[in-house]
Order: C-alpha cells, then sequence, then structure tokens
C-alpha cells in the first residue's frame, strides 16, 4: 500500500510564507516518488489528520517558531507518529543560537565571538553602558540576530556603533533574545548534511554571492539576485573543512535525518554560524541545489528520509 | 564525503538576464512576506481591502445566472465587443449619474476591473519619464501599474480637504521647468486609498481650475463614493467637466469584485484609443459577467444593496475608530473617514511602520506599512488600517494588539535612545496635521 505521508507547512511564524513554498517542493518530490502526500497546515486539523491517517510519516517543512524549536516534534512524539528530522531536545538546543553557539564551540569548532542579551538587559543596566562594552569586546563591524529566527529576518550587520540601536531594536522585534556577534569576512558557504542510514554525511557546500553583497531575505528569495556555486570554489582541503565541520555540528548539536550548517570561510579557516534543522526547500533553496551537483534526486533522498523514518516506529 | 561531478554557477532563473527593465523592481520582500500570515484566523488582519460581501443575495445572484445561461448562454459565453455591452453601459450612466455624472453610452468602456481601466489609460498616455501626478499618499495598485510604464510619479500633498491645488500647480510648474511632459494626475476623491480622506466640493471645483489652466488631464478613480457612510455622495469632478476628466469606475465594492467588471468615462478621442488599447490587451472585457451585472442591476434593488452596505461599513469604521481611541498610544494620530475602507494612521517621530510589522505579527495583527503607498519612499511613520472585513468585535481587538505592539516598540526605543527620527517625512506631515483637524466620525 503506498504510503501516507503528512508534509506539515505554514504555520503562524514569520517564515510562514517560505515555509508553505517548501512543503509545496517536498510534496512534489515525495508524490514524484510514489508517496500518498498531504500537506496540512499547523492549526486544529492537523491532530485529527495525524490521529485518522493509517500510519503516516511526517515531514515538516515548518520554518521558525514552534517548527524548528521542537515543539511540533514534542507534538509528533505525544500522538506517536514518526517524523522525518530532529527529535525536540535537539532542535531546542539548534534553533535558540544562544544555546546552539557554546555547543559547537564546546564540541571545538571555530565560532564568532559573541553577546547574547535578553533586551531587559539593556533596560536595566542602561544602553548606553551596554552597547559600549560590546563595543570594546567585539569591534567592529557587528552582525546583530535575533536568537531564534531564520530567513535573515532581524538580522543586521552594523559598521558604525551609531546604528547598532536600532540594529538591536529590529532584532529584538522577533523574540526576547539577540545575538550580537564580531563580523566575519570570508566566503558564505552552506553545507547540507544528510543521514541516509550510514551515518551523516556533508554534501558539496554551495557558495553564495549576493549581488548586493548581503544574504539578506531578498537576496536568499529573489531569484537571479544572488549567485550559488557548487561546489564552492575554494581549496580541496577547505571543502573537507568545511564538511567536516557540518558534520561535527550535526553530531554535537545530536541532530538526526539532516540539516544545513550555515559557515563563514575567513581568514583563519571556516568559522560554524548555526545548523538549521529545517532547512528550506524553496526554488531558491541550497540544499537541492548541493544534492543536484552531487548527482542526487532530492526526490530520491526525501524519499530515503522518510522510509528511515518509518522504520523508526 | 560525497564527490560533486562537476561544478555548477547557477543563478537559480534562467531567464534572468532576459526580463525587461521594468522588472528589476520585482523583488522578494520580508515585510510582504510577513503579510502571510494574515490569512490565518488567529491573525487580525487590518491590511487587506477585501469588500465584504457576505451580506449579497447569493440565491438571487444564483437565480439570475442560471437564468441567464439557460436564456442567453451562447451570447453571454461568446466574445463580445472590446467597447463592452450596450445594456450595462447603459446601466452604468445611472450608477454614475448618483453622483451628478451625465454621461452617454457611447463614452463608456467596460474594462476587467477599473484596475485595467487605469492600465489601459497608463498604457495610451504614458513614455517612460513622463511624468504623473498623485495624490500622498496613493493606491498601491495604481503606483503598480504606473511603475509598470515607467513613468515617474511625482506626488502632490493633501490635506484634511484633499489633494492642494496649490501644490498641485507647483509640482506641475516644477516639472514642466525640468522639460518632464505632465500627462496627467492620478485622485481618488472619495475616501482615498489609503488615507480615507473626502476632497470637499470647493477643493474639487479649485483643482479642475488649476487641471483647466495648466491643461492636465485628471483621471479620478471612484471605487467608494457610493459608500459615503455619513452624508451623500458629492459630485465627481467630473460632473463638473467633460473634456478634463477620465472618470473610472467599479462594480467591486458596490456589488462584488470577482466579476472584474469596472470602465472608464472618457472624451470620445480618448475613448477611441482606449478601445483599440483594449482589443490589444483582452480582445474584450468578459462578456458573462457583464451580463450578470446588467441582470443584477435590473431585477434588484441594487441600491437598497447599498445602503446595506453603508450600514455594515459604518459599524466597523466606529468600531476601529472606538479602539485606535481606546488602545492607542500618545502620539499616535489618525484620520477620521467619512466612507470607504481605510484609515490612516500616523506614528510619532521614530517609529517605521516597516520595521513594526515583524513585531505586529508577533501581536497577530496584520496592516500595511505606509511606504507602500510612495513611489519615493516617505511614509515610514504610517500604515494603513483596513476595516472593511473583519467583524466589528474582530477590528477593535486589532487595534488593541496594534497598540501593544507600538508600546512595546516604543519601550524599547526607549531603551536604545531612539525616540527621535533623523529624516522628516513632509508628506506624512502633512497628513499628520490634516488628521487633527478632522473630528470625530459619527
Amino acid at each position: 500500500m503506498t504510503k501516507h505521508v503528512i508534509v506539515i507547512a505554514g504555520g503562524l511564524s514569520h517564515e510562514r510564507e517560505i515555509s508553505l513554498e517548501s512543503g509545496q517542493r517536498v510534496a512534489r518530490e515525495l508524490t514524484s516518488a510514489g508517496f500518498n502526500v498531504t500537506v496540512s497546515d499547523l492549526d486544529p486539523s492537523l491532530i485529527t489528520l495525524l490521529k485518522g491517517a493509517d500510519q503516516p510519516v511526517v515531514f515538516s517543512m515548518l520554518h521558525g517558531g514552534v517548527g524548528e524549536d521542537g515543539a511540533v516534534a514534542e507534538v509528533l512524539d505525544l500522538v506517536g507518529v514518526p517524523f522525518v528530522g530532529s527529535r525536540a531536545v535537539a532542535c531546542r538546543a539548534s534553533y535558540d543560537k544562544a544555546l546552539a553557539i557554546p555547543v559547537a564551540a564546546r564540541a571545538g569548532l571555530a565560532t564568532p565571538a559573541r553577546v547574547i542579551l535578553p533586551h531587559d538587559m539593556f533596560r536595566d543596566l542602561g544602553a548606553p553602558n551596554l552597547m559600549g562594552l560590546i563595543e570594546d569586546r567585539l569591534g567592529l563591524p557587528l552582525v546583530v540576530k535575533p536568537s531564534a529566527s531564520g530567513s535573515a529576518l532581524g538580522v543586521s550587520i552594523v559598521e558604525r556603533i551609531d546604528d547598532l540601536p536600532i540594529a538591536m531594536v529590529n532584532a529584538y522585534a522577533f523574540g526576547r533574545t539577540v545575538v550580537v556577534e564580531e563580523f566575519i569576512a570570508g566566503v558564505e558557504v552552506a553545507v547540507p548534511v544528510f543521514d541516509l542510514g550510514a551515518g551523516p554525511q556533508a554534501f558539496p557546500p554551495v557558495e553564495i554571492r549576493p549581488q548586493s553583497g548581503r544574504y539578506d531575505f531578498e537576496a536568499r528569495y529573489t531569484a537571479g539576485a544572488t549567485t550559488y556555486i557548487c561546489p564552492a570554489r575554494l581549496d580541496d582541503d577547505v571543502i573537507t573543512a568545511c564538511q567536516t565541520m557540518a558534520v561535527e555540528a550535526h553530531q554535537a548539536l545530536q541532530l538526526r535525518d539532516f540539516s544545513r550548517a550555515d559557515i563563514i570561510v575567513g581568514q583563519d579557516g571556516p568559522v560554524f554560524i548555526e545548523s538549521s534543522v529545517a532547512p528550506g526547500m524553496t526554488e531558491t533553496s541550497l540544499v537541492p541545489l548541493s544534492l543536484e551537483t552531487a548527482g542526487q534526486s532530492l526526490s530520491a533522498v526525501l524519499a530515503q528520509l522518510v522510509r528511515l523514518a518509518d522504520q523508526r516506529q | 564525503m560525497t564527490v560533486p561531478q562537476k561544478r555548477v554557477e547557477t543563478r537559480i532563473d534562467p531567464y534572468v538576464d532576459a526580463y525587461a527593465s521594468r522588472t528589476r523592481g520585482l523583488k522578494a520582500s520580508a515585510v510582504r512576506a510577513l503579510f502571510a500570515v494574515a490569512n490565518r484566523p488567529e491573525v487580525v488582519s487590518l491590511a487587506g481591502g477585501m469588500p465584504n460581501i457576505a451580506d449579497l443575495p447569493l440565491d438571487v445572484v444564483g437565480s439570475l445566472v442560471s437564468e441567464l445561461i439557460s436564456t442567453r448562454g451562447p451570447q453571454a459565453m461568446n466574445y463580445g465587443s472590446a467597447q463592452g455591452e450596450e445594456p450595462i453601459r447603459q446601466q452604468i450612466c445611472q450608477v454614475m449619474a448618483l453622483e451628478g455624472i451625465e454621461a452617454a453610452a457611447d463614452d463608456i468602456i467596460i474594462s476587467c476591473g477599473s484596475q485595467q481601466a487605469l492600465d489601459l489609460v497608463t498604457r495610451t498616455f504614458i513614455d517612460p519619464g513622463d511624468v504623473i501626478l498623485a495624490e500622498a499618499p496613493s493606491y498601491v495598485g495604481a503606483l503598480g501599474t504606473f511603475a509598470a510604464y515607467q513613468a515617474q510619479v511625482v506626488h502632490v500633498p493633501m490635506d484634511d480637504q484633499g489633494i492642494i491645488p496649490e501644490a498641485f500647480r507647483q509640482a506641475t510648474v516644477a516639472a514642466r521647468a525640468k522639460g518632464r511632459q505632465v500627462k496627467f494626475l492620478y485622485t481618488i476623491p472619495n475616501f482615498n486609498n489609503p488615507s480615507g480622506i473626502l476632497m470637499t466640493l470647493e477643493r474639487r471645483q479649485a483643482l479642475l481650475a488649476v487641471a483647466r489652466e495648466l491643461d492636465v488631464l485628471i483621471i479620478e478613480d471612484n471605487p467608494y463614493g457610493l459608500l459615503a457612510l455619513d452624508q451623500p455622495p458629492l459630485p465627481a469632478i467630473r460632473s463638473m467637466d467633460h473634456d478634463q476628466v477620465i472618470y473610472l469606475g467599479s462594480f467591486s465594492k458596490t456589488f462584488a469584485p470577482g466579476f472584474r467588471v469596472g470602465w472608464a468615462l472618457a472624451p470620445p478621442a480618448v475613448l477611441k484609443k482606449l478601445v483599440l488599447a483594449q482589443e490589444s490587451a483582452t480582445l474584450c472585457p468578459p462578456v458573462f459577467s457583464q451580463f450578470v451585472i446588467s441582470a443584477y442591476l435590473s431585477n434588484w434593488d441594487w441600491q437598497g444593496q447599498i445602503v446595506k452596505f453603508r450600514d455594515m461599513y459604518r459599524s466597523r469604521r466606529d468600531a476601529m475608530l472606538r479602539g485606535l481611541e481606546d488602545h492607542m498610544p500618545d502620539g499616535v494620530t489618525w484620520t477620521h473617514p467619512k466612507g470607504g475602507f481605510f484609515v490612516w494612521a500616523t506614528l510619532p517621530e521614530g517609529l517605521d511602520a516597516d520595521q513594526l510589522s515583524a513585531r505586529a505579527a508577533s501581536y497577530r495583527v496584520a496592516y500595511v506599512p505606509g511606504t507602500a503607498f510612495y513611489a519615493d519612499g516617505l511614509g515610514s511613520r504610517n500604515m494603513r488600517l483596513s476595516y472593511c472585513f473583519p467583524t466589528p468585535e474582530r477590528i477593535y481587538e486589532g487595534t488593541r494588539r496594534l497598540g501593544e505592539a507600538l508600546r512595546e516598540e516604543m519601550g524599547l526605543r526607549a531603551t536604545f535612545g531612539l525616540v527621535r527620527s533623523t529624516k522628516r517625512d513632509q508628506s506624512t506631515a502633512e497628513i499628520v496635521g490634516a488628521s487633527h483637524q478632522l473630528g470625530g466620525a459619527s
């Protein structure tokens, strides 16, 4: 009998639109692989759908918020439905940069110098005092980003200290905690990791060259605004180092099935930025491009993930 | 590790270098992406301008459609005239008479919504670089059409009485002094989208006088004129001049937008051009829709239906104004529309409605940031709040959520010392001044 796959997409996060696109793409690929696919939003009808389906497998393409912070994984465990992707506890640690970066650093990965603070601290201690300390510690330029968000939403690169306050306010629009990092100049790459049954394996790094110089929301989701080169134009040993870093991050964060590591190759080598547990699968996303370059079919790889999840019942 | 076969360099879209230069502005936008949550039931959407047609007599419309198919189906489902069908053009004359317009059916062309009429007019008049004058702020759909034809939009300030005639004169003179062709002034005099402002009768007369003096054509776009909530409709500008005005009308707000039927009333020479443009654009406007609307106008008390719409929108408008009064922090001002769908709010200096939209989404409320209604990047302190669709209770709740989001944003900005903006938004300032003078709505 044809396996029923329920793709969850949409949700109420700031990345809803991207999630819907990713979900449709995954649904198309799994349908072409022969599965019976239903796409569902994250709404009250979902539980009924999950409980009423005949031994379904869930493939969540929810980006941001409850989709990546482990909440949906927790619910799927509660319902007792097997699903593709990382378990709740790993999602929680990976999605929140305030938790993930220290884990990666402890595992020996190079990470940017950073400060992670809730907005209450600025209010209680005085923003000018704290911002001064941040500048002293990290210098300029700085990268300001929400602790838990994706798609570059709320992210700013601050080159002048006068621009730091507005960058902080913009980042806090997406959550109560903000990460301020040193800016790493270098080649930006994304490295997909898939575990197709033989342990986590890194795929070719995708080099990201936004025309504007910044890989912001517009550069990510406007076709033509960014040039992607796969594999990245890096020396073989650097490519290997990036792939090793991606796999080590996947393992250190105890991720499952697949992830995408964002890395910047700076003067001193690769620096780990973050790993995503639900990387985008839109037409402009990086994971499908990397798979294609490696001679893999996205459809076949996603199908294998579903089969592996099904075996975990 | 996997071994790649060969290096791929891609910009994803293989046609990216083939697109026309006028598409360069079509980019992904984080603010637009945030609108995706507006469709969720948990979110109070004060963003969309969708008419609320729940009160339409669907059984009556169903019967009319059924009878139409059984009696005149082959004709209704075939090609028709590029100018539109004669009977509906006759009926449109009666509709426009409610706003003082005397017109002949021969002077009307039917379009696929008034949006397409605007497209035809723009296509007919505009060469790249020509100047179009438009209210500040102006309808986002019009700005999109003007951009598609590579016009240069120059905004003309408004106050509580509508567009300022002297500013219109100055803008025209300034553009001509630079050797630019000013092709027309685009205005929504009745309950302007997005500001909600009603142009007074005196202002209409003054505007027309300047247009005649400078020989500038006026495009009068009037989708909301019959949705006057507090007083009878004012005479259309077109009712005062047959030659200086092209009038655009629509059934989208007084009947239903899904049929996509609008029209243009134009001087005879212009009309001939529009008909030719229509032939090349669509061959003919949708015949079936014209027949349905014609049957609706003939067989139903459509004016009584508009009275029902007014009552429904009035209760929503009042809920929004009450909610804003109850929930907005100090320093926020807003217009008090006497009709139409929209309130235009102005935030205190230093706040940015684009940036606030993410926080608003977190509070489960959506609006349209003001920058969408300017071709020149102004409007950052403004937001358009629609009251047309949600129930009054939801609208009131939406204003409460918006108030909370604003307070949090203002608190954060105070923490980071961002109390004052460094840039002055002159067009916004005009409307801010206006909003204090507009008074209560009911």
